[in-house]
């Protein structure tokens, strides 16, 4: 009968492809992670492909916790080789990775890359912030009159008469991705510091930890969005907001500055240089972190890590550099390491 | 009713009633009321005919207009010739594609000297202008090396930039400098645009080719997810339409009706409304981290439509299953058919049409998804180009449509933005193909008793 024969012949060539995938060993490199790191990480796997006679390795996102989080789910051949990560590996992570046999974590850092602060380029003036700007304007608990209270601050005006009179309205970096935490760290704790609200959260008989931690809170009433996705989606939002400040990578912001205007911090421009020489306050580094147990069994890995960091790619004159990335004046030490294949303590 | 049964008031009454005038041309009262609520749900319902009209509009209109500049693409076109000296240095190379294209730049800075260009540039304008053209000429020359050292013509995608300012995204007036374009540069732009040099050509390229790194848009294409899309649908196909017909057939023709296929049928019904990222972690933890079927493989992104597709076609084989009159069935037992003949024979071949029709509308959904595929790793830089055979179409990573045009969407690049819109345009080619074939389908087959 027509119908069964198509049956079970359907069944078989199903049957038999799926034992032929099974069975075929992998043979491209597969990489997962950061959302800032996959341009970068696109470019190299783009010029690996053509370049060598490896085939072109996948480059997944989905932020930096995603991406070690799928690291760190085992060995073998069905689980990431590389992850991406716009900050370094937690020990909770490592201890994560290490129950789960993940045991040699080989870590690269590629380079570092600038957080800034845009806003629409045809909008209000905001040209020039402070790491105080920031927190006044969107931490949880800031000082107002020497009292510590619930942020009542509805204008940027409201605390800084210099900034536009507008309401406040950020988009900054949900807390899966990497750049959250640069940014909590560098901006929103420094701040919380300069105005002193640290220094009168512990005089309220707050722990040193506790206060630090109160500090990187951010407000929840709707002034401040956390935004999940891409760059993409906070320069959506900063489209239809003509008073909207978003958080961006550097390289994200060169490529759009006919849509966007960034703001100084601490008086310093973001630029590559001011980046590399550290003048600018808000950078941070990339890493990516390559499971040492793959090498050797996955064709390619160890070359493609390599590669990365070559002098020709990571450096100064490489195309990393070109699309936006701060190349790492230590980028001998990280080759020597990569080659050595030293893995993490 | 009748007189004896009114009360002198009702008597009264209806002097008052709309029933009261005998003539059908009299328009009463109540007749008018009806007549104007009727004549309101019309205009509703044209108003909401029109909405949706206009939001598809809309929406048509957006794509078309954003989506064309990605059909096209600047190309400068040069002749350039490589000796084998030049092509042995740069073979030997780490960055050979790199190396291909400053011994490009250079050549080029000089053929444009010798032509005498009236305006100021240098070799970073020239890198400017021109995009990422290593890759091709080292293919070109890897594959003919006995074209070495003599002219051969080039095509090569001008930078991203240059693009924008061919077909009008990037204009002096809303640019800034930037090391990826000055203002400076356009003078030379228009002076190769008037030699000839500089034009724009239809992107067969963004139909056939595969995606490239986020700083070479010019290369980009979403032929390869096409392939991806094919191969994923081939499993969807051959197995969610022979699974899908035999479990409706089991359920209409033969399950003896009690509590346990009744439970069966709610969840079938259930398991089409399961939000499609569901059947995502589902592929993941059975066929990636079970099964070890191979990441990003269309194979494994087909097994989770499949089951995403099942409750589509069974549902709509079912309805067409019970669309046959029994009176078919009933003549074909009568004269002495098995029960399973009368199905093969009778039944299944009339209600094939919808069958067919299920399962394509089953398909469309099935290769519009993107969800599902987020798990399975093809979202993402999947560029690896087309697959090397039949088999290796299963089981190479590749991407899919959706999936690849959600990925441009995220890219800084506003030139990957465009190819979103185009690979939409793609895509929605593909889905209105489908269902005009399912009407077609239908059209011709369907018999209504």
């Amino acid at each position: 009968m027509k119908f069964s024969t198509l049956v079970s012949a359907t069944a078989l060539a199903v049957a038999s492809t799926a034992f032929v995938g099974a069975a075929q060993a992998r043979d491209q490199v597969q990489v997962a992670g950061s959302s800032t790191v996959l341009p970068y990480a696109s470019i190299v796997a783009e010029a690996f492909g053509e370049n060598t006679d490896f085939p072109t390795p996948v480059v997944e996102s989905g932020g930096s916790s995603a991406g070690l989080k799928r690291f760190c789910e085992g060995v073998g051949e069905n689980t990431i080789d590389v992850a991406n990560a716009s900050r370094k590996i937690r020990e909770k992570e490592i201890k994560a990775c290490a129950e789960a046999g993940v045991k040699d974590i080989i870590e690269v850092r590629i380079g570092y890359d600038g957080i800034v602060f845009a806003s629409q380029k045809s909008g209000p003036a905001f040209t020039t912030f402070q790491p105080a700007d920031i927190f006044n304007a969107l931490g949880a608990k800031v000082l107002k009159d020497g009292k510590l209270v619930d942020n009542p601050n509805n204008t940027w005006a409201d605390f800084n008469a210099d900034l536009p009179a507008v309401e406040i309205a950020a988009f900054i970096p949900g807390t899966k991705h990497g750049t959250r935490e640069v940014f909590e760290e560098k901006v929103l704790a420094v701040g919380c510091e300069a105005t002193g609200a640290l220094q009168a959260m512990i005089d309220s008989g707050m722990s040193e930890d506790d206060a630090e931690d109160a500090c990187i809170d951010v407000r929840a009433d709707g002034k401040s969005t956390d935004i999940d996705g891409d760059y993409t989606e906070t320069l959506a939002r900063i489209d239809s907001n003509p008073n909207g400040i978003g958080v961006f990578g550097l390289a994200f912001y060169e490529n759009n500055t006919d849509k966007l205007k960034v703001a100084t911090m601490g008086g310093i421009a973001p630029t590559t240089e001011s980046i590399a020489s550290g003048e600018y306050p808000v950078s941070r580094p990339l890493f990516f972190y390559v499971k040492k147990a793959h090498i050797g069994v996955i064709p390619g890995l160890k070359e493609y890590a390599q590669f990365f960091i070559a002098d020709e790619i990571a450096g100064a004159d490489g195309p990393l550099a070109t699309y936006g990335l701060v190349s790492d004046p230590e980028l001998a030490a990280t080759q020597a390491s990569v080659s050595n294949e030293e893995t993490m303590q | 009713m009748t007189e004896t049964t009114l009360s002198p008031e009702a008597a009264e009454k209806p002097a008052k009633l709309p029933f009261k005038s005998k003539s059908l041309y009299e328009v009463d009262d109540l007749t008018r009321k009806r007549n104007a609520a009727e004549k309101r749900f019309k205009t509703y319902g044209m108003a909401a005919i029109g909405v949706g009209l206009f939001f598809l509009f809309v929406l048509a209109y957006t794509i078309i207009s954003e989506g064309i500049p990605a059909f096209t693409k600047t190309i400068v076109e040069v002749e350039f010739s490589l000796t084998q000296e030049q092509f042995d240095e740069a073979e030997g190379q780490l960055f050979k594609t790199k190396a291909y294209e400053q011994i490009f730049i250079g050549a080029l800075q000089g053929q444009l000297q010798e032509s005498g260009v009236s305006v100021p540039f240098d070799a970073t304008t020239i890198e400017r202008i021109v995009g990422k053209p290593g890759n091709t000429i080292r293919s070109f020359f890897t594959a003919n090396q006995d074209k070495l050292g003599g002219p051969a013509a080039f095509e090569l995608a001008a930078s991203s930039r240059v693009d924008g300012y061919m077909n009008g995204r990037v204009t002096r007036e809303n640019m800034t400098d930037s090391r990826f374009l000055q203002k400076t540069d356009l003078d030379l732009v228009d002076n190769l645009v008037e030699a000839g040099v500089i034009k724009t050509v239809f992107n067969w390229n963004f139909i056939t080719g595969a995606d490239s790194g986020v700083d070479n848009p010019g290369a980009a294409g979403i032929g390869a997810s096409v392939v991806g899309s094919l191969f994923m649908m081939l499993v969807v196909l051959f197995l969610s339409l022979p699974i899908g017909v035999a479990a409706s057939i089991y359920l209409e023709e033969f399950a003896p009706q009690n509590r346990f296929t009744d439970l069966i049928e709610v969840n079938i019904s259930n398991l089409a409304a399961v939000p499609s990222i569901v059947f995502g972690i589902l592929g993941l933890a059975v066929f990636i981290q079970f099964m070890h079927l191979p990441q990003s493989a269309p194979i494994v992104g087909g097994l989770v439509l499949t089951l995403m597709t099942l409750p589509t076609i069974i549902i709509s084989t079912r309805a067409s299953l019970k669309a046959v009159p029994p009176s078919i069935r009933d003549a074909a037992l009568g004269i002495g058919a098995s029960k399973m003949q009368a199905i093969f024979h009778h039944v299944l071949p009339l209600a094939m049409p919808g069958i067919l029709t299920g399962t394509i509308i089953g398909l469309a959904q099935a290769l519009g998804e993107t969800a599902p595929l987020l798990l399975i790793g093809m979202v993402g830089f999947v560029a690896r180009g087309y697959p090397d055979g039949f088999i290796a179409g299963f089981t190479e990573p590749n991407s899919a449509m959706p999936a690849q045009i959600y990925t441009w969407a995220a890219r800084a690049d506003f030139a990957f933005y465009e190819k979103a819109w185009g690979g939409i345009i793609v895509l929605l080619v593909f889905l209105l193909t489908m269902n005009i074939i399912a009407i077609i389908l239908r059209r011709r087959f369907e018999r209504r008793w």
